[in-house]
């Protein structure tokens, strides 16, 4: 009677169990970031807003001699690490602005102090704190706007709070130059104040696609067919569709597109299954250390595609290549950042040693996008000669930076005039090379040729 | 499906089910002797991968070395455990035990990331790395050694219920802790005794797999509810609850295969709610 009564309360306790131990793994690690640290303990944001009391009151009809721009980041919080560092990337980019730099000249506003073209104003920053939350995004955004009076706005780094901020831009008709977040979801509002630098998921996906086609083409690998393993959460699934949606337009087939769960035991089916079918390219896409245990797997049975094309995230944490030690070599991943590109575009080795005096740590790819975001939004401002909002706008929207005047691996900076993207936003492709992860595409950014095809494992 | 495919997840999914096996009879066995379910189980098997892991890489002990360790270690936990925590709470309602064990559980996994950090951290090579090649089947060294190492342990610790005094006693408390008492067999003593050998296990368990699995202060939630069900399934037998983790382990690994990898879960929980419809209606 005892283990009847038990018994029935097992199958409560166990439905119970899965919900608290849901709540409880919570704690686990930020996948799809790459943060340079564990996130730190913050420090305290809310200094920054009263500091910045209202001159905006006074007469700002004659020369403007402040510039003031809304920067709503995540600074306190359990994110609260990536937003301090785009705090110093946007810090270090209005020092350039407000300061003289003549050694970063092709960078615009770099060699001269303040915006030329409006007497030499200085551009001023003025924080909000969002903790990462979307409400707060929107909130910590019209405060700014009504407030503190900004003549333009960031975004929000996390993608849904730049949903946000963008929405508060579009409503109070305030200029908003998004750097970092990537969702493709934010450009195709039909939004008129929105401006994004940086790539979305949808053109991560695509340069994907091209760099298969490059290996094809001009390298002679022999590719014809890909197949995707994704974790089933959001990320997962969304990169799988794209790079559905892209493999046909430059003539791949998809053989085989898999989901798993994240943080499985065991990925031997998962590998078997696409083992089975042999494709010339494996496309994972996976959170965190999901990515070793694949590639272990993929040893132990034996499975040898030409190429193994990674999305980011799992791929590129630093315990992938510390642990896997040779059996790393050869896998590609996709990114928006690499440390090695100061090599090839000169300009990001000098903004560099310069944040890292400035932060103690090296730019990654959030607080490098962030910089640039801020640069662009002030070489707008300049060319409008004005601090009044449409002006800024339509100064945008004419926007046009080459590659040299740019501190990220693209092609340069201009927006697409109705959806506001940089169209000359792009990915890049890195490989481990003897432990490291390398940039082999595109191949005016590189600093390796790409190793392919990949060995068998049992020729290395 | 090629029939050497389906082979290879068999071998996959026998290898995986014998990780489990070495989880849940321990789990078992704590229910067993005294009906109390541990949730905090599959967290002292957390503990005794990070115990691996920092004999690996502060001291360069290999995780083969460090399994006596490991087991020792967790064996006296768990008695600890039982004789500060559990013994206060026996004869408890099962809400209150649930709530001990289950606070343990998140005391534990806190503890480890605010000691640790919550960042993945793997062994890179250890002397078991590799793998064999038998009939076109692949198998990897860690995981041949972890399944062969909980046959072992299995086989031993049924051995030891089922043929020692000391076993029997246990069985017998397991019955009716009443007329085992009455029997001059000391009930407290057997509880403690359940537990440093179900939580020995766990331990033996995180040290064989931290060859080949990664570390992480979460690890636990992954093979818990998995050795939970096994367990719940068996109804606290050991010997029933070394079939259902083999069984486990099969239907997970085919079952990737053959209907496909997202929903591996759902199919070893779909098996666990027929168990249940069945159980009932025979009793």
């Amino acid at each position: 009677m005892f283990r009847q009564k038990t018994w029935s309360s097992v199958g409560v306790l166990l439905a119970l169990a899965v919900l608290l131990s849901a709540c409880v793994t919570t704690g686990a690690p930020e996948p799809t970031q790459k943060p340079a640290e564990p996130a730190a303990p913050t420090e305290a944001p809310a200094a920054e807003a009263p500091a910045t009391e209202a001159p905006a009151a006074e007469a700002p009809a004659e020369e403007p001699q402040v510039v003031r721009i809304g920067v709503p980041y995540m600074l306190t919080g359990s994110s609260a690490q990536i937003g301090i560092d785009c705090k110093s990337g946007v810090e270090l980019a209005a020092d350039i602005i407000n300061n003289e730099y003549p050694d970063l000249d092709p960078l615009p506003l770099a060699a001269t102090a303040g915006l030329p073209n409006l007497n030499g104003a200085k551009i001023e920053l003025v924080f909000g704190d969002t903790k990462g939350a979307p409400d707060r995004a929107m909130s910590e955004a019209e405060r700014l706007i009504t407030d503190q009076q900004v003549v333009a706005l960031m975004g929000g780094i996390f993608s849904s709070c730049s949903a946000t901020v963008t929405e508060a831009g579009e409503r109070y008709e305030v200029p908003t130059v998004v750097g970092c977040s990537s969702s493709p979801s934010l450009h195709t509002r039909g939004f008129k104040w929105f401006f994004r630098v940086g790539p979305h998921d949808g053109l991560l996906g695509e340069n994907q696609m091209q760099f298969l086609a490059y290996l094809r083409d001009e390298k002679g690998v022999d590719i014809k067919t890909v197949a995707l393993l994704h974790e089933d959460t959001l990320f997962g699934t969304q990169s799988a569709d794209m790079q559905e949606q892209f493999a046909p337009k430059y003539g791949f087939e998809v053989v085989d597109r898999v989901q798993y769960p994240r943080e499985s035991p065991d990925m031997s089916s998962e590998i078997l299954k696409i083992k089975s079918v042999d494709p010339d390219a494996f496309m994972p896409t996976s959170y965190a250390a999901d990515a070793i245990l694949m590639q272990r797997t993929m040893k132990e049975l034996d499975f040898n595609p030409a190429v193994i094309l990674a999305q980011d995230s799992g791929h590129s944490i630093p315990q992938f290549t510390e642990t896997l030690g040779p059996d790393a070599d050869y896998t590609m991943s996709r990114e928006t950042f690499n440390p090695d590109l100061g090599v090839t575009v000169p300009l990001l080795a000098k903004v560099n040693a310069l944040f890292n005096e400035y932060a103690d740590k090296d730019m990654y790819g959030d607080s490098a996008r962030e910089f640039m975001a801020l640069i662009v939004l002030a070489d707008a401002i300049n060319r409008a000669e004005s601090t009044d909002p449409e002006a800024i706008r339509q100064a945008l929207t004419e926007t046009d930076l080459t590659a040299e005047q740019i501190m990220l691996p693209w092609e340069g900076v201009a927006f697409d005039s109705e959806t506001g993207q940089n169209t000359r936003a792009r990915g890049i492709m890195v490989q481990v090379q003897n432990g490291t992860y390398l940039t082999v595409w595109p191949p005016d950014v590189a600093t390796s040729e790409p190793w392919s095809p990949m060995p068998a494992w049992n020729e290395r | 499906m090629a029939p050497q495919v389906i082979l290879q997840a068999a071998v996959s999914g026998l290898l995986l089910g014998l990780i489990f096996s070495l989880i849940s009879v321990g789990l078992a066995l704590i229910w067993g002797v005294m009906g109390f379910i541990n949730f905090a189980h599959a967290d002292f098997m957390m503990l005794s991968m990070y115990l691996a892991f920092w004999l690996f890489t502060l001291y360069g002990i290999d995780p083969v070395f460090s399994l006596p360790v490991a087991a020792v270690l967790s064996f006296i936990l768990g008695v600890l455990v039982y004789r500060l925590i559990v013994s206060r709470v026996v004869g408890a309602s099962i809400v209150v035990q649930l709530f001990v064990t289950f606070g343990l559980m998140i005391f534990l996994r806190g503890s480890a990331q605010f000691l640790w950090s919550p960042d993945y951290r793997q062994i890179p090579e250890t002397l078991v790395s590799g793998r064999l090649q038998i009939f076109g089947v692949y198998i990897g060294i860690p995981q041949l050694l972890a399944g062969a190492g909980a046959l072992v342990v299995d086989a031993i610790l049924y051995w030891f219920i089922q043929k020692t005094e000391t076993g029997r006693a246990l069985r017998a408390v397991a019955e009716d802790k009443l007329a085992a008492s009455l029997m001059g067999i000391p009930s407290e003593r057997m509880y403690a005794l359940a537990w440093g050998i179900g939580v020995g296990g766990a331990g033996l368990a995180g040290a064989l797999i931290s060859t080949y699995y990664y570390i992480y202060p979460d690890v636990g939630s992954v093979f818990g509810l998995i050795a939970l069900t096994i367990v719940a399934m068996a109804f606290g037998n050991i010997l029933v609850t070394f079939i259902a983790s083999i069984a486990t382990g099969l239907v997970i690994s085919l079952g990737g295969i053959i209907i496909g990898p997202a929903l591996k879960y759902a199919v070893v929980f779909l098996v666990f709610l027929a168990v249940l419809l069945l159980r009932r209606t025979k009793e």
